[in-house]
């Protein structure tokens, strides 16, 4: 069978099955809608929160951006797992006790206030919508490079199967479905990376090949040394030293931490299990499920690396493997030809006139259509930079897909692959599509627009609502602000630790926090952080103005800082809260006493 | 109601300091190991395998510990709810 036939194949199949579970599992009520019923076993909820929270840019961008970071990708591997540890024992036990279906719910009714809600709200929503950006993103990269569509139309198509059976099946739906996700996307990750483990460094266990031995060469040297050898020998900087600064990495790292700490779309799914001691389980199979992913990535950013350098580097083009071909038709790949020698030359800044820069051209490659140069390649339109040598310019989020092509992977674990990388991407853009859509249909009409909406008419609303987000979602995946999915996604963190981690933070563990102090805490936060990130990511600013040196990805922590301080000082000011809030302050902290049903109705 | 009230304060003092103490390790590991002391971890200490130490917890061994900290946290904190329940049937 042929490659496509594989794919189409392992997609289809894949598709059967989560339309299949979603319609099986639809929701009947909004407490199954939003939480599933609150009944979901802490081992399925396990599975299914680690399907949720690993995103397309942690599948699929990931590994890329440790394979050209190195060390430096670093701020994602603990980033996101050590934010998980914070989710654990600073929130959703908490949030669990409290016992209503939304994130905003816990806001208003802490702070006791509908501003605060409000607040809360249009958090939510500007989270979510830049997070599932990224998603719908990944999910067009990934239709493009299976059925040579444009990456508009792969959006679209994605859009589409999300919305149907997320927008449909509510919570109870989408729990299911991300089990069978996570299981497809764990053998899509592994399977790979076990296969070219044994290639390069002759050790079937991905983690152990990486700090063992290199066995493909002539003699087997330690495989990390070889990979900073052959970096440093192309101008680049040693895998295992980076180039970020220590402050920016801390910072990005901090953010990416206290982000995932306060995105709701995880934290709805722990409501979605029977009590708080079943909470803390499913933390713990969560992060498992999870830890078994992350502890892949670097081995396949670093094998990947290795396999890509010596697959293409001085290779005459001709001679290049067809795969190259196939990324260069979908643009994520493309030469030039700056020495007119007919071979790829793959160099760093080390090599460059200037010492700076390692850039091909500028920007993402335009290329002229139809056109093709003296080998046979496609011809960019943009604007080369003459002063370094290097020829390839290739994106981050190729690496993961172009990894088993490189490493001459058998057909079906190809296709186990892409069928991974949609399954990523479905399963966190299904989430975040809930959770706006109950963001909107429950915080904003039933609790401040519309308080006598009935259960049939706030279910309307939320899948209208969820079409709504998805129109905006998709625009957005077509025309991304970032470059990356990873640099995307890494900005939803940003605003998320600057808004709700702090506030919610605050909401349980100071008695004296009122709403005043969270609500102008939460405003400047976010303003905070939203105009850095503009300011340097769309207006033109560049490095030399950064506050510190600290890069808009790393900004959520310096925006967390604000919230926290301007909340304190406010609060300081203007009265206590009352006493039904403290009292509820005191009924999430302990365990026990009724168990709370998951929604209020 | 004084004795559970007394009770209750003792599981919350209980559970800050787990939290707290569990913090401290997950700042270690991830801060203190992967980004603070890298260098400095990279150089003196002996490798994991042949990847350089700081590097490594960076990559991998961060990870590891993070799962630990969870696994710990449930099973501490499932032994300080059966206290404060046992202390309140008491108090009754």
């Amino acid at each position: 069978m042929s490659q496509d036939g594989y794919n189409y194949l392992f997609i289809g199949l894949s598709f059967a099955l989560y339309i299949g579970i979603a319609i099986r599992q639809r929701a009947g009520s909004t407490s199954e809608y939003y939480t599933a019923g609150g009944g979901v076993s802490p081992f399925a909820n396990g599975m299914a929160t680690a399907a949720d929270w690993m995103s397309a840019a942690t599948f699929i961008s990931m590994a890329g951006s440790l394979a050209i970071g190195g060390y430096d990708g670093s701020r994602f591997l603990m980033g996101w797992t050590g934010g998980f540890v914070l989710l654990t024992v600073l929130m959703v036990p908490f949030l669990r006790k409290f016992g209503k279906a939304t994130v905003p719910d816990f806001v208003g009714d802490r702070y006791y206030s509908k501003t605060a809600r409000l607040v809360a709200v249009i958090c939510a929503i500007f989270i979510c919508l830049t997070y599932i950006m990224g998603q719908m993103r990944g999910v067009g990269l990934v239709f493009s490079q299976l059925f040579g569509i444009k990456i508009a139309t792969g959006v679209i198509v994605g859009g589409a199967i999300v919305f149907f059976y997320a927008g449909l099946g509510g919570m109870k739906g989408i729990t299911y479905t991300q089990v069978a996700q996570y299981c497809v996307m764990a053998f899509a990750y592994t399977i790979p990376a076990i296969f070219i483990a044994i290639a390069l460094t002759n050790n079937f266990i991905p983690q152990l090949g990486f700090i063992g031995d290199y066995t493909a060469g002539k003699e087997a040297v330690p495989f990390l040394e070889k990979l900073n050898h052959i970096n440093t020998d192309l101008g680049f900087a040693k895998y295992t030293d980076g180039s970020l600064s220590r402050i920016d990495m801390f910072c990005i790292t901090a953010a990416l931490m206290c982000g995932t700490a306060g995105l709701p779309h995880v934290i709805v799914r722990f409501f979605t299990v029977k009590n708080v001691k079943a909470v803390r389980t499913s933390a713990c199979w969560t992060l498992s499920f999870i830890a078994v992913i992350y502890l892949t990535a670097p081995t396949i950013g670093a094998f990947s690396r290795v396999n890509l350098i010596e697959n293409l580097n001085d290779k005459p083009y001709a001679e290049t493997p067809s795969w190259f071909q196939d990324f260069e038709e979908t643009g994520q790949m493309a030469w030039v030809d700056k020495n007119g020698d007919g071979k790829i030359q793959y160099w760093g800044a080390g090599k460059s006139e200037s010492g700076k820069s390692g850039a091909v051209f500028l920007g993402k490659p335009v290329f002229k259509e139809g056109a093709t140069g003296s080998f046979g390649e496609r011809v960019v339109t943009n604007v080369v930079v003459t002063d370094n040598p290097n020829e390839l310019y290739f994106g981050n989020d190729v690496m993961v897909m172009a990894n088993p092509y490189m490493g001459g992977l058998p057909k079906w674990a190809i296709a186990l692959l892409m069928a991974g990388c949609i399954a990523a991407a479905l399963s966190t853009a299904a989430g975040l599509l809930l959770v706006l859509s109950t963001s909107i249909s429950h915080d904003l009409m039933k609790k401040i627009v519309k308080p006598g909406l009935s259960d049939k008419e706030e279910i309307k609303y939320a899948r209208l609502a969820s079409l709504g987000a998805l129109i905006v979602a998709i625009f957005f995946g077509i025309n991304p602000p970032s470059t990356f999915v990873a640099k995307t996604v890494a900005f939803a963190f940003g605003l998320a630790a600057s808004s709700f981690f702090p506030t919610l933070l605050m909401g349980i563990f100071s008695r004296r926090m009122n709403k005043e102090g969270a609500i102008s805490g939460m405003i400047s936060g976010i303003l905070f952080t939203m105009s850095y990130i503009i300011y340097f990511q769309f207006m033109g600013g560049t490095k030399d103005q950064y506050f510190f040196g600290i890069s808009p990805e790393g900004i959520g922590f310096l925006g967390m800082l604000i919230n926290f301080g301007v909340a304190f000082s406010v609060a300081a000011f203007t009265p206590a809260p009352p006493k039904e809030v403290t009292d509820l302050i005191d009924n999430v902290r302990f365990p026990g006493g009724a168990e709370t049903e998951a929604v209020d109705h | 109601m004084g004795k559970s009230n007394a009770a209750k304060g003792r599981y919350w003092k209980a559970h800050l300091r787990c939290v707290g103490v569990l913090l401290l390790i997950w700042f270690f590991v991830s801060f203190g190991c992967g980004i603070l002391f890298r260098d400095w971890l990279d150089q003196s200490f002996p490798g994991v395998g042949s990847a350089p130490f700081g590097f490594w917890m960076a990559q991998q061994g961060s990870i590891i510990c993070f799962v630990l900290i969870l696994v710990a946290y449930a099973i501490r904190m499932a032994r300080l709810e059966d206290n404060l329940e046992h202390d309140e049937e008491e108090a009754k």
